[in-house]
Parts: C-alpha cells; sequence; structure tokens
C-alpha cells in the first residue's frame, strides 16, 4: 500500500537530507543549510568524502558504460537522489541514443527535482517509490512497462542499500527485485563498507542518524551476498576505483579508502 | 599586427596534453567520448585565445563556462586551468591575461550555475510541497467525508482531554452543539455506571501506555437522557512516539442495552418485590467468594415469614402478594442504611447478604433489625395481619465454606429456629449443622413442601373379610417433591419424625383426612367407613397431640368413634413412657387404636393387655409369604398356623384382626376361613384419590 503523506513534514529542509547532502559533496548546489551543516561535519571528521562520493559516481557511470556496451538500453536507477553528475540517461545514451532510464526515489523533493531536469524526455520516467516496499515499486506503471520481460534491465542500488536497516531485511528486498527482472538483467551495487576505514565507520553512521535515512555500514560478506542468484562480472566484489577502471593508472595507492565495495551481477 | 611564428609550438602541445590531462583527472563520472568532446571544444577556445589579436577574454570565458556547466565544479580544476594557462609562453602578458579571464569566466559560470541550482532545488522543494499537500488536501477531503457521514459518532480530544472535533453522528448521539462539546472535557463525561477500568484505560492511554481501548460506557445526553455506546477509543502519537490526539469512536447502543438492560433486570429481580432473585443473590455470593481475601467474613440472614401460608390460604394469593410485597419493603428500608442486600429467593423466603462483617453479632443485629421491621402488623385491604419471621443467621469466614454450602447452612439454622418455635433468630452452629446436612435433602424442603402444599393424601380400603365390605380406609399421606418425584411415607416419616417436623406434618394428615372424612356418614349412611390414620412414635409422645386431636374433631365434625389412630408397635409397646398417657387420653376421646405392623418387631404380647388398643394390624410382609389354598407346603402351613394363632390371640384379647398385604383372592380366602376379621392389600384396593375411595364407598348399599 502506498504510504500516504499526512503532513508535509516529510519535506523538512531543517532536517539535514541525503541525497542533498551527496550533492554537496560532489561540488553542487541543490542543497540547504542543514544539509552543508551535516555534510561539512562529516567532511570534517572524515576529508576523504567528497573523493569517495566522485568515485561512487564514476563507477555508476563505468558500471552504465559497461553495462551499455554488453548492449543493456532500460535502467532502473533506485535511490537515483539529485543526478546532476553524470546521470544514468546521459552516460548510456552515448552509446544507445535510445535508451530508457526510470529513476526512483522515495524523496519527494528529489523526485520533484528529477521530474524537472528530464521533463520534456519520453524516454525517461521519474518515480516516487521507496526501495523497502518492493510491491509497491514494482507496481508503479512506469516501472512495470520497464521491466516487461524480453529485453534485460540494468537495476542500479547504487549508495542506497546502505540507508536500509537491517530490520528491513535488505536483502530480502534485492531478491524480491532480482525476481521481478528479465533473465540476462544486471545488479549495480555500491554499498557502504566497514573495511577499509572501520574507525570511520562509528562516527559517520552516528551523523546520518540525523538524517530521516540513518546509514547502516555492511560487511564484504553481507555486500557479496546481495549477489545471491546472479552471476558476479569480473573483478567480482572490490572497492570502488577497483571496478574496471578507465586506465590501470585511475586506481590510486588505498584504493580501500574509498570504503564502498561495489559490483555488478548479471541474472542467468 | 600580424602573429608571430610560434616560436615555441612544442610548448603548444604540451599545454594541450596537460589540459586534456587536468580534465581527465576531474571527470571521473564523466563518459570518455563526453570527456573527449568538452576537451577538443575547449582547446579550441583557448587556441583561439592565445592566436586573436587582439586578444579576446571571451572564448575563454566561454571554455570556462563550459567547463562549469560539463560539471567541472571542483576548485581544484579552476587552480590547475589558472596554473596551465599561466605558464604559456604567450607574448604580451598574454598568458596572464588569459588565466584572468578564465578565472572571471570560472566565477561568472559558477555563480550562474550555483544560483540555477538553488532555484531548482527550491522549485523542486515548492513542486514537492504543492504535490503533497495536494494529497493531503485530497486525503483530508477523502477523511473529511468519512468523517461527516460516518454512521458511528467521531469524536478527536487532544492529550489534556479537551475535545476538538466531532463529527455529525457523534453530535445527534448527544444531543449537543459542537460548541457545547468543546467547553468540556473528556474527564467530564463521565457517568456513575462506568466500570472504573473505563477510566484506568483512559489513563493508561492518555500518557501513552496502551494504544486503545473499547468499551461499553454511558453518557448524558444534552437533555439529561441516557445514551449507552460501544466506545473505542484509540491514540494518535507524534512522530517521536509521544502522545498527540485521542479519536473516540462510537456506536450508539442505547436501544440494545435498554433490552439487555431489560432482560437482565428481569432474569436478575423478583418481578413481585422489585428485590433482587435467586440468581442475582447467588450471583454476588460466588462474586464476593470469588474476590474475598482470607480473612475476609460474611454473613446471611436466612428469612422465612411464619404463618404466610394461613395467610394466602385464608385471604387470597392478592393479600398474600401484597403482604410480600409490604415485607420486602420493609425488609429493605429498614436494613436500607446498612447497604446490605436484600433479595427474595422464592415463596416467603428472603435473604440478606452481609458483606465484610465483622463477627456474628453484626449479622445479629440485622436479623433482629428484620424482626424488629416485622413486629407490626400490615395493613391489607383493611386486613391487619401479624406477620412473624424466623431467621437462620450465618456468619463466618468465607474461606471456611462455599456459596452452596453456606447457603444450606442458613436455611438448617433457619429451620432450627422455625422448630424452636417461629419468630426468632438462630445462630448458626456447626456442630448441628453437620448432622443436619446428611438429611438436608429431605428436611429442608420439608417445611415449604408443608407450606407450598406438595403434601397431599390418599386412601387405601380395608374391607370386612367376611362379605368383602369396605370397613375403613387408612389415610396415607404422600409428597409430591418438585425433584424426586411422588414419596410414599416411609421415604420421608422417618425425617420427618426427626426433624419434627412429623408434628406439623401429622396435624395437617389429621385435619385433611379428618375433614373429608366428616362428610361420609351423610354421604354414605351407616356404611360409611371408618377413618384410620397413622400417629409416629414422636407425635404419641407429644403432649399437644391430644389437644390437637380433640381440636381438629370438634372443628370437623368427625364422630371419634370413626377416627382410629394406628400405632406402631415401637411407639405402643412402650408402657412406662409418657405415650400410655397420651393414648389413653386419646381413647378417652373416643379415638380407637390400632398397632400398626404388628408381628414385624419384637412385642411383649403381654402389654397388649394393658394398652388402650382396639385393634391390631398383621404385618403386610406376613401375610405375602404365604400361598393361597392349593398344595400348602410346609412352611406355608407353619405360616398360615401363625396367622391363626394370631386370630385367636386377638380375639382372645377382644382385637379386631386386619391382615394387611393381601393380594390374592385366595389369600383373602383363608384368611377369612381362619377368622381375621378385615383385609387389606393390593386385592381390596391400592391407595387412591379421595373421590376414587368415596366412588367404592358409595358402590355399597347405604343401610336402612
Amino acid at each position: 500500500m502506498r504510504r500516504e503523506n499526512w503532513t508535509p513534514g516529510w519535506i523538512d529542509l531543517d532536517t539535514p537530507n541525503a541525497a542533498r547532502m551527496y550533492d554537496y559533496y560532489l561540488g553542487g548546489s541543490h542543497n540547504f543549510p542543514a544539509d552543508r551543516e551535516a555534510a561539512r561535519e562529516a567532511i570534517g571528521l572524515w576529508p576523504e568524502l567528497p573523493a569517495i562520493m566522485r568515485a561512487n559516481r564514476s563507477f555508476l557511470r563505468r558500471a552504465v558504460q559497461y553495462l551499455a556496451g554488453e548492449g543493456i538500453s532500460r535502467f532502473l536507477d533506485i535511490g537515483s537522489g539529485i543526478p546532476t553528475l553524470g546521470p544514468v540517461h546521459e552516460v548510456a545514451r552515448e552509446d544507445d541514443p535510445q535508451a530508457r532510464v526510470v529513476y526512483v526515489d522515495r524523496d519527494p523533493v528529489a523526485v520533484a527535482h528529477s521530474r524537472l531536469l528530464v521533463a520534456d524526455d519520453p524516454l525517461i520516467k521519474v518515480v516516487e517509490a521507496d526501495l523497502t516496499e518492493p510491491e509497491d515499486l514494482l507496481a508503479q506503471p512506469e516501472v512495470k512497462e520497464l521491466l516487461r520481460p524480453g529485453e534485460p534491465v540494468g537495476v542500479l542500488l547504487v549508495a542506497v542499500l546502505h540507508f536500509v536497516t537491517d530490520a528491513q531485511h535488505p536483502h530480502r528486498l534485492v531478491g524480491a527485485l532480482r525476481d521481478a527482472i528479465p533473465p540476462g538483467s544486471a545488479l549495480v551495487l555500491c554499498h557502504a563498507s566497514l573495511e577499509g576505514r572501520p574507525d570511520q565507520a562509528g562516527p559517520h553512521q552516528q551523523i546520518y542518524a540525523r538524517t530521516a535515512t540513518p546509514l547502516t555500514m555492511r560487511s564484504r560478506e553481507q555486500i557479496t551476498a546481495f549477489f545471491d542468484g546472479f552471476e558476479l562480472v569480473d573483478p567480482g566484489v572490490v572497492f570502488l576505483p577497483e571496478w574496471r577502471p578507465d586506465l590501470p593508472e585511475s586506481i590510486e595507492a588505498h584504493p580501500e579508502r574509498m570504503t564502498g565495495l561495489v559490483g555488478v551481477g548479471r541474472r542467468p | 599586427m600580424t602573429a608571430a611564428p610560434d616560436p615555441e609550438r612544442g610548448t603548444a602541445d604540451g599545454f594541450q596534453d596537460a589540459w586534456s590531462n587536468l580534465l581527465r583527472c576531474q571527470s571521473m563520472s564523466l563518459h570518455p567520448r563526453s570527456l573527449r568532446r568538452i576537451t577538443a571544444s575547449t582547446t579550441a577556445l583557448l587556441q583561439r585565445a592565445t592566436q586573436e589579436s587582439p586578444f579576446d577574454a571571451a572564448p575563454v570565458e566561454q571554455a570556462a563556462a563550459q567547463l562549469v556547466n560539463a560539471h567541472f565544479t571542483d576548485l581544484r580544476l579552476l587552480a590547475g586551468a589558472v596554473d596551465l594557462l599561466q605558464a604559456q609562453a604567450l607574448p604580451d602578458r598574454r598568458s596572464t591575461a588569459m588565466a584572468g579571464a578564465f578565472a572571471v569566466g570560472w566565477a561568472a559560470a559558477l555563480r550562474d550555475r550555483t544560483l540555477r541550482e538553488q532555484d531548482s532545488i527550491r522549485i523542486a522543494v515548492d513542486a514537492a510541497r504543492l504535490e503533497a499537500e495536494e494529497a493531503l488536501r485530497a486525503s483530508e477531503t477523502r477523511f473529511r467525508a468519512l468523517f461527516e457521514t460516518a454512521a458511528i459518532g467521531i469524536g478527536i480530544g487532544d492529550i489534556d482531554g479537551r475535545i476538538l472535533a466531532a463529527n455529525r453522528s457523534l453530535l445527534e448521539m448527544f444531543g449537543a452543539r459542537l460548541e457545547d462539546l468543546q467547553d468540556r472535557k473528556v474527564d467530564d463525561l463521565v457517568h456513575p455506571e462506568d466500570t472504573p477500568d473505563v477510566w484506568t484505560a483512559y489513563d493508561e492511554l492518555v500518557h501513552g501506555k496502551r494504544e486503545s481501548f473499547q468499551c461499553d460506557k454511558p453518557y448524558y445526553r444534552g437533555d439529561g437522557e441516557v445514551v449507552w455506546t460501544h466506545l473505542t477509543v484509540s491514540l494518535i502519537r507524534h512522530e517521536d512516539g509521544s502522545p498527540r490526539y485521542q479519536v473516540a469512536m462510537m456506536e450508539d447502543i442505547t436501544d440494545r442495552y435498554r433490552l439487555q438492560d431489560r432482560l437482565r433486570h428481569q432474569a436478575t429481580h423478583d418481578p413481585l418485590t422489585g428485590l433482587p432473585n435467586r440468581a442475582a443473590f447467588f450471583e454476588r455470593l460466588e462474586q464476593l467468594f470469588d474476590t474475598a481475601g482470607p480473612t475476609t467474613r460474611f454473613g446471611l440472614c436466612y428469612i422465612d415469614l411464619d404463618g404466610f401460608k394461613v395467610v394466602n390460604d385464608s385471604l387470597g394469593h392478592d393479600t398474600g402478594d401484597q403482604l410480600l410485597i409490604k415485607v420486602a419493603g420493609r425488609i429493605t428500608t429498614a436494613l436500607a442504611p446498612t447497604g446490605h442486600l436484600v433479595a427474595r429467593l422464592g415463596g416467603d423466603e428472603f435473604v440478606v447478604l452481609l458483606e465484610d462483617t465483622r463477627d456474628e453479632t453484626e449479622a445479629v443485629e440485622v436479623a433482629q433489625t428484620v424482626l424488629a421491621a416485622l413486629d407490626e402488623p400490615v395493613h391489607i385491604g383493611g386486613h391487619k395481619l401479624a406477620v412473624g419471621a424466623s431467621i437462620g443467621v450465618l456468619e463466618r469466614r468465607v474461606a471456611s465454606t462455599t456459596p452452596d454450602a453456606a447457603v444450606r447452612a442458613a436455611d438448617l439454622t433457619l429451620y432450627r429456629a422455625k422448630e424452636a418455635g417461629r419468630g426468632r433468630w438462630t445462630l448458626f452452629n456447626a456442630q448441628r449443622n453437620a448432622r443436619m446436612v446428611s438429611r438436608y435433602s429431605m428436611s429442608v424442603r420439608m417445611p415449604k413442601a408443608l407450606d407450598r402444599g406438595e403434601f397431599f393424601l390418599e386412601y387405601q380400603p380395608l374391607c370386612a373379610l367376611a362379605d368383602g365390605s369396605l370397613a375403613a380406609v387408612e389415610a396415607l399421606v404422600r409428597w409430591r417433591h418438585p425433584l424426586l418425584g411422588v414419596l410414599g411415607p416411609d421415604e420421608f416419616v422417618a425425617t420427618a419424625e426427626d426433624t419434627g417436623l412429623i408434628l406439623p406434618l401429622g396435624r395437617w394428615v389429621l385435619e385433611q383426612a379428618c375433614a373429608r372424612a366428616a362428610e361420609w356418614p351423610r354421604r354414605f349412611g351407616t356404611t360409611a367407613p371408618q377413618l384410620n390414620v397413622n400417629i409416629t412414635a414422636h407425635q404419641a409422645r407429644s403432649r399437644g397431640l391430644v389437644a390437637d386431636v380433640a381440636r381438629i374433631l370438634h372443628g370437623t365434625g368427625l364422630d371419634p368413634r370413626r377416627l382410629q389412630l394406628e400405632i406402631t408397635e415401637s411407639a405402643a409397646l412402650r408402657p412406662q413412657d409418657e405415650s400410655l398417657e397420651v393414648l389413653n387420653a386419646l381413647v378417652d376421646l373416643g379415638v380407637s387404636l390400632s398397632v400398626d405392623d404388628f408381628g414385624t418387631g419384637w412385642s411383649n404380647l403381654t402389654y397388649l393387655r394393658d394398652l388402650p388398643v382396639s385393634a391390631l394390624k398383621l404385618s403386610g410382609s406376613f401375610i405375602g409369604e404365604l400361598d393361597g389354598d392349593e398344595q400348602p407346603g410346609d412352611a406355608d402351613n407353619a405360616g398360615w398356623a401363625i396367622v391363626g394363632g394370631v386370630v385367636a390371640l386377638s380375639h382372645s384379647l377382644g382385637l379386631t384382626l386386619t391382615a394387611e398385604g393381601v393380594e390374592t383372592a385366595a389369600a383373602a380366602e383363608r384368611l377369612r376361613q381362619l377368622g381375621c376379621d378385615w383385609g387389606q392389600g393390593w386385592h381390596f384396593g391400592r391407595p387412591m384419590a379421595p373421590e376414587a375411595i368415596e366412588q367404592l364407598a358409595g358402590h355399597f348399599p347405604k343401610s336402612p
């Protein structure tokens, strides 16, 4: 069932918002003082955050680029946020100008913003839905249309699953998506990891605890388990910069500092 | 001015490499093809700026703007670009000019971009808000329609109990306007019939300790009437979980409740007196037992009116009912200050339940109060009726008994009060109670059975063996027991004898039988049968018996010579007993006596000579064993010989002998031959209704 917004309290500009903090890390201005304050505090604790976010964006681009090269031209970007930097459709269309993308987010501001960006593009849809309610998400007409059998789909869960708490059973949610996508479809995953910088995990999670979307970092095992039912594409589950770099030298000295673990899997 | 040939062509190539390298490092999110495009485009613009003369800042600014718009917004890009541009070996400080132009273009584009992004995010916020508000408005509209048109009453209040909103159904239910309700608080809507749980649950709800509760609750309407509701109250919390609103939904169940109420009242109240009935009393008593602590005490006063039946019989049931109403009123008025439960158990029985007593005196005081309240005669329709009551008083620890046992014990105690002479209270005595309990099932009902007319008489013929004519009839008492069916005297007379009830019962039998038999001489002349009535040992020792018999003979007009009292051997053959005096006095009244069931006990025959008896009745068990005349065996012969002996004995003492248990014509004939006078048994007729025996008497011709 669709959650009713009984109050506009959800649109609260005084509470830091993960999508807008992300935008700030990436140098965007789609944010408000509360977002900036929280993001600056996080950077103060962990100066590498903007770099990690850029690395994340770069991975997203490389993954889409890879899948487009594999012939996939339909993408479902769940937790798309405010995708101004290297949005999926821009990357995909480098290979196929007819590529179709459905952006999904549960933040009404992010959704409204995405709609403003792509208002005139018939091949791009923006849907307000919540990953934690997969039946509702999959029942959205735009999503159903995109997932209709026949053509494989690239499903992107980039920097979104760590906003799903254990109590919300993230593995079950991914399983629900896996069961709904056509064979040959791909799962693109990027997830904040406890590895690499365990010293940062605690304080960082505390900053996000103040947002509407608290952060849950997970272990490599837990993250790899999201690919149950998929076949992992080389090089498997690795740190952000390690996944199919543009040039070998793009991998800096300490890839583990970019603590996101990433991977791409194909549904047989 | 002609552009000088570039002296360091290699340097220009070096710049282009450094430039594309700078862009690549800052463009991880850009598709390589996009990167190539923007690199080519900006390189061309910068190239133009290096060559054009005079220097034009526009292409440099344009290149900077292109980069900003392609997300090259990192300040490190600006620093890197300025460094590269400045390091160009160009004439006329053109390198510096380009670096400056780039910084200007970049800053201006970034400022534009920032403002654009701020605008776009604000527009997005507005759009999202608008949508949310629209959704809210739509859902609010739906909710309002639901709220307003719902058939159930809905009210919303804050946590302090202030009523904020109420729908039409609720206002109609309460017969109030919203303004009336808004002045009030939920706490004001107390009704005396609220169960305490309601307000406990309410308190828990507003303090966030429970999410909802349901109950049936009455409210006062605006017009003072009561509306009964089935109420559901739910808590609505703030996002932080703290209680925010309460929502009450109520269904008007007044009609259903009134019906239930009426049915319940009917089920729990005596329609005549309006007092709680037996069921209600037991319900309360069981409740008391369920909730009592180990030291809790309670009391019962079991009240039975004295002589109520007389009123009922002589003045009619209407008067009896009036009397019960007045008595109920007197008892409740007298006990009202105590608050004890007064219930009517049925008939003329009432009970008072005392809860949480200290000791016996409290219960005794209640009994005394009740007796005092009934002291004054009751006026009904010109009659002044003196009503007394007997009361069994019991006061005990709840833990020491059970509801049923307690009521039984109080009833038995009452019975002792009756026995001790009515108009008094008797206190429960554990030992006596134990003795009486074993006889309870009979004895406890018997006094009421007499009042309720559960006893009745049948008559069995005694016929002259010589001609078969009806010589006498024996009156036999029967008890139509409400649970056990019709009981014969052998089933209950012993109990009556033990409990003393035999005295009133015997009196009643005599009254009934004598009244009936008094009519017979007029109807049947000299063939009218003699009346035989049994007297028990207890009766025979009772000094009141002689007076009773005299009074009854006088009252009914029965000729004493027509009455024969049958006494058992055990009663008759104890001359040293005071019964001999009684027996003599009876004979003096003109009544004859017979020894009943002769031959069953050990009889010292010599006393027969001294007793004032005129007849013997040979036990039926004696005759029943003997066959008729055909081929008599040895044992039979001996039996008949004994009968013959008894016949001789009787006749020698001048006594009429009746053989009981005569079941066959042969036995009757044999007895006749032996000289026995009368016979009784199924051969002559079973015990029968008075009308039947009178019909039998009518068959014999009237003597002239």
